[in-house]
Parts: C-alpha cells; sequence; structure tokens
C-alpha cells in the first residue's frame, strides 16, 4: 500500500512536470506570432526602438494603413491566390488521372512507368538545368510557367496510386458489371471513396503553393506577377540593407519593423482560417505519407 | 514463336483499344515528368561543356572535367561543402531528438483539451512560410528593434549584430528550423506510439512500474524502429540543406559559416550566369545525394525487410 502511494505521487509529479514543460514549448512556439502581431499594430517609433515585447506600443494601424494603400501589396496578394487555386487545379488535373492509370494492374510498362516517377525523387537535375529548361521552354516571367513547372512530383502520385490500390476490387467490378469505362470509374467509384487521400494531396499542394518563394523570385521579373512572398522578401530585404547602416529609419508613425510586421500577418491570416479545417487531415496524411513503391 | 507473334500484336491492340482511357491518363503524368524532370537531367550535360546560350546546350562544346577541376581548387566551394555537411550534422544532432522527446512526452498527457490545444499550436509552424519565418528572425534578431537584444540589455548585456556574425548563424538557422518543424515531425512518432501494444503497459502497471519506467522502458523501445528509420532517411537526405532559409537569411558578412552549395550554385549560376559551373557543383551534389539515398534505402530494407519507398 505504502508503495503503491509511493509511485501515484511520483506519477502525479511527473505528470505535472510534463505538462508544465509541453506548456512552456507551446509557449514558445505561440510567442513569435504574438510579437510580430504586437510589432505590426505598434507606433514605429516604439517598435523601432525595441520596446514591443508581447502588446503594441503606442496602438496604431498606421503600418497596416501603409501596407494596404501599396498597389503591389494587393497585386501579389491577388497572385498567390492565382498560383495557390490554379496550381492546385492544375496538379489534382494531372496527378488524379495519372495515379489512376498507375494503380492499374494491366497496364502495359507498369513497373517501368512507376520507376520513372520513383526515380525523380532519388536523383534531381538540380538548379540551373531547371532552370535554363525553363527559360528555353519560355516558361520565364509567366503565371502559367510557374503553374505547369511544379503541379507534379514523384510523392504525391505514389501517394495516391497506393491509396487508388488499396480499394477493393469489387467495388470496380460492380462498376464493371453496369457497364462502366475507366473514366467514369475514376470519378463516380474511386474519388467519392479517395477523400481522406485527396485532402491530403490538396492540402500539400495548396501549403507549397502558398508558402513558395524561391522559385517564384528566380522565375518572375514582371512586379505585376510575383505572389505576397517574393513581395514581402522585398521589403525585408530592404530592412536588411537598411540594417547595414545601423540605423532603422524612422518614417513617422510607422516604422519598416512595424510595416514588415504588417505583411506578415497579412500573409499569416489566411492560413490561419484554413488552419482549422486542414487540421483533421494532418494525422491521416502523415499515415498515407509513409509511402511504399 | 513465329505463329504467336501476330498474336501478341493482335492482344496488344485489343488491349489499347479497349484501355485506350488509361493510357490517356497517364499521359499528362508521363509527359510532365519527361519535361520537367528528365529533359533538366539531359541539360546536367553542360557540367562537361563550355556553355553559352548562343549555342545552347546541344551546340556547346565538351570541356571534359574542367568544371570539377575548378570546384574542387576553389575554396569557395570547398568552403560551402564543408558548411553543408556541418550545418546538417549540427541540425540532424540538435533537432533529431526533439520530436521524439516532444511525442513521448505529448503521449503522457492526460488532459484531453490541453493536449489538442498544445498540439493545434505546435504544428503551425510547418505551414508557415520561409519568407515569414525569415521575417520573424530579422525583427526578432535586429540590433535596434528585436526583442532579443531589448532582452540582452535588460540583463545588462551589449547589443549583438547577431545576423553579421558568422559564429550567431548556425545556431540561428538550427533554432528557428527546431521551432518550426520539431511540432509537425513528432506526428510521425505519436504515431509510432499509438500502435504499441497496450498489454505492455497493463501487465506494467501490474508489476508497479511508474509512468517514467514505462515511459523509458516500453514507449521508447518499442517506437525504437521507427526512430531508426526516420533516422537513416535523415542521413539519406544530408545534403538536402533549406537553403531558402539560407538565402533569406545570409549576408556576405556571415558567407563563412552559412554559405551552402545550393546557395552557392545560385548566386553564381542563376545570378552570375556561370551555368556551367554551378551545373557542375549541382551535379556532384545530385550524385553524392544518390548515394546516400540509396544507401539509406538499403540498410533499411535490411534493418526493417521493407523498404522507404
Amino acid at each position: 500500500m505504502q508503495n503503491m502511494n509511493l509511485y501515484s505521487r511520483g506519477d502525479k509529479l511527473f505528470v505535472y512536470v510534463n505538462m508544465i514543460l509541453i506548456g512552456l514549448f507551446t509557449i514558445s512556439t505561440l510567442y513569435p506570432f504574438i510579437y510580430i502581431a504586437a510589432v505590426s499594430f505598434s507606433d514605429g517609433q516604439a517598435a523601432a526602438a525595441g520596446t514591443v515585447f508581447w502588446r503594441p506600443i503606442g496602438l496604431t494601424l498606421a503600418a497596416y494603413e501603409r501596407v494596404l494603400s501599396e498597389p503591389l501589396f494587393w497585386s501579389s496578394y491577388k497572385n498567390t491566390f492565382i498560383y495557390t487555386f490554379g496550381g492546385t487545379l492544375v496538379s489534382l488535373m494531372i496527378i488524379i488521372p495519372g495515379s489512376y492509370a498507375l494503380s492499374r494492374q494491366n497496364l502495359y510498362g507498369r513497373r517501368f512507368w512507376n520507376l520513372m516517377i520513383a526515380f525523380t525523387m532519388w536523383f534531381n537535375a538540380g538548379l540551373i538545368p531547371f532552370f535554363l529548361n525553363m527559360r528555353d521552354l519560355g516558361l520565364m516571367d509567366s503565371y502559367f510557367g510557374l503553374i505547369i513547372g511544379f503541379a507534379c512530383n514523384a510523392f504525391n502520385i505514389i501517394l495516391l496510386r497506393n491509396f487508388f490500390e488499396g480499394i477493393p476490387e469489387s467495388f470496380e467490378e460492380a462498376a464493371r458489371m453496369d457497364g462502366a469505362n475507366d473514366f467514369q470509374i475514376l470519378t463516380k467509384v474511386y474519388l467519392p471513396l479517395s477523400k481522406p487521400a485527396l485532402a491530403t494531396i490538396i492540402l500539400f499542394c495548396m501549403v507549397a503553393r502558398w508558402n513558395g518563394f524561391f522559385w517564384a523570385m528566380v522565375l518572375l521579373k514582371d512586379e505585376e506577377k510575383i505572389p505576397l512572398q517574393v513581395y514581402l522578401r522585398q521589403v525585408i530585404a530592404t530592412l536588411q540593407d537598411d540594417e547595414e547602416f545601423g540605423a532603422s529609419l524612422i518614417q513617422s508613425v510607422y516604422s519598416f519593423e512595424t510595416v514588415t510586421a504588417a505583411i506578415m500577418v497579412c500573409s499569416i491570416i489566411p492560413v490561419l482560417i484554413f488552419y482549422p479545417f486542414i487540421q483533421k487531415y494532418f494525422n491521416k496524411g502523415i499515415m498515407l505519407g509513409g509511402v511504399k513503391e | 514463336m513465329q505463329t504467336s507473334s501476330p498474336n501478341k500484336v493482335e492482344r496488344i491492340w485489343r488491349h489499347l483499344r479497349s484501355n485506350w482511357q488509361v493510357y490517356a491518363m497517364l499521359a499528362p503524368t508521363i509527359i510532365w515528368f519527361l519535361v520537367f524532370n528528365y529533359k533538366p537531367m539531359y541539360g546536367l550535360q553542360i557540367a562537361f561543356k563550355d556553355y553559352s546560350i548562343f549555342r545552347g546546350i546541344d551546340g556547346s562544346p565538351w570541356v571534359g572535367l574542367e568544371h570539377f577541376d575548378t570546384l574542387f581548387n576553389s575554396d569557395q566551394f570547398l568552403r560551402a561543402l564543408k558548411n553543408t555537411f556541418m550545418i546538417s550534422m549540427l541540425s540532424l544532432i540538435f533537432g533529431f531528438p526533439v520530436p521524439i522527446l516532444l511525442a513521448l512526452m505529448f503521449n503522457e498527457i492526460t488532459h484531453h483539451v490541453f493536449k489538442r490545444t498544445a498540439q493545434t499550436i505546435v504544428y503551425l509552424p510547418h505551414f508557415i512560410s520561409t519568407v515569414i519565418i525569415a521575417g520573424i528572425v530579422i525583427t526578432a534578431f535586429s540590433p535596434s528593434a528585436g526583442i532579443v537584444n531589448a532582452l540582452l540589455e535588460w540583463l545588462g548585456i551589449d547589443p549583438i549584430y547577431f545576423l553579421i556574425k558568422p559564429e550567431w548563424f548556425r545556431p540561428i538557422y538550427i533554432g528557428s528550423g527546431i521551432w518550426q518543424e520539431a511540432g509537425f515531425s513528432s506526428i510521425v512518432f505519436l504515431a509510432a506510439i499509438a500502435g504499441v501494444n497496450p498489454s505492455l503497459y497493463e501487465s506494467a502497471v501490474v508489476d508497479g512500474a511508474s509512468r517514467w519506467q514505462m515511459m523509458w522502458k516500453i514507449t521508447l523501445p518499442s517506437i525504437l524502429p521507427t526512430i531508426i528509420i526516420m533516422l537513416i532517411i535523415r542521413i539519406g537526405n544530408l545534403l538536402e540543406v533549406g537553403f531558402e532559409l539560407i538565402i533569406l537569411l545570409y549576408q556576405p558578412a556571415t558567407y563563412e559559416t552559412a554559405d551552402v552549395i545550393n546557395t552557392l550554385i545560385y548566386r553564381q549560376g542563376i545570378q552570375g550566369a556561370q551555368y556551367d559551373l554551378a551545373a557542375a557543383a549541382g551535379l556532384f551534389n545530385a550524385v553524392v545525394a544518390f548515394v546516400l539515398v540509396m544507401t539509406a534505402n538499403t540498410i533499411s530494407k535490411r534493418y526493417s525487410r521493407t523498404s522507404l519507398w
């Protein structure tokens, strides 16, 4: 009996310490967001002097007014939506039928096609040949180029193909008896049964598009076409250059710090809005992500 | 043999006629991989050529291994190679255990709402763009406006301009990587923990084991195969340093510790238009990465009798 009590007291301590540690980790994950939000609503002078900790100092919307009055902010925001939704749609139009075809047992050259796709996960030509290829194809500086050039990848194809392969054959046989062709089997039988896998792929595509900046920065020269992340990068670069001279420019009620923070907040908000919807697919997605060829 | 040949042709023809939709569906995928993955692989030959834009890939003259010779005699390339390995290894050493610990700790939380809230928050940074991560880092570590220096000042320490100090680059880079990915990476270990046989815990409770003991003696050993596989994958991807964040954070003052192969390729190739030399650096990177990945896959096959792919 004595022993039992001792253990349970130890367990209690363990549970509390554990909770406190997780709590601290959680707070330190959350803190940078709170900090950035606080900076974005702060007075430029206060932010530039480093007095903002967790709440806005000299509450003002000046930074947001400055950001929202910038035409480039709006055009880049619009472009991000085009790349995110257009890109995801094009990706699905390639990935879904391709994965279906590769899941057919009687497909000619099935092993060859699968190996050809899987090989791209192991060997990659690298930045320069990809860049030169995009240029030679005339896909620089175009919405279409950025969308089609990153529409597909081996991981998503294998993920969906594996899911399709796991669908019992009886479903397909029943549809064949009713005279369905492959296109109908895909749209009427497979897709309704594949919601978790599709949600995962849509999630991956959208997150990659929303956050992508490197290739957008490299391939797009026309400012009218750049997405939000490239615009934000330009603003941050100005901030950084400025800091190299040791002083951050203070411009009336907003500063570079508050303006950058305001753009960051504007960029995070859509992610936060979508986040609760996508959250339930994390676990499923990760489990599906344990792909096997 | 002779008689079966026309039969076979006819069979293929019939198969294609009745399954043409399948091949039509396959076509866009195959064409996409040919155009955007295999055509660049063909273009890799410029690593062995004196590439000029006007002559194109096929028309440029061969120069053999000249570019590789240049690379291995260049301090910049050797420095980038060293930095790539250093940053990868340090990220592995400091970053790899964190998600495992998080998963073990999350598993011990019995308060459902607390657990769910904490998980929701720690997964979030994974979905945040690299540019924003860089923006947060630059703002927080700014010498005049940043919170970090404000804290140092409060402690009576002189402000440090972290982002131009080579010795601070790696800690900041690795730290922000852990902040962004540790939470999300814990999911795979939590999934492994969910698969542990509950009867192990039941008999441990009967034997009077504490939760602490069960965590170390049952949970951790049970997820060891997952840990080892994840470790092998990480080692296989050793050359894959997240260079996007480096491009956003480094400056000429910190190249010494920050410049990796891909950032060098970006500067010399895309910004400096030395395509052939940069492609050679990329080819070297890709070949080493390929060998690492293949080795990792072979080891994991032997270890778990299942391939990673």
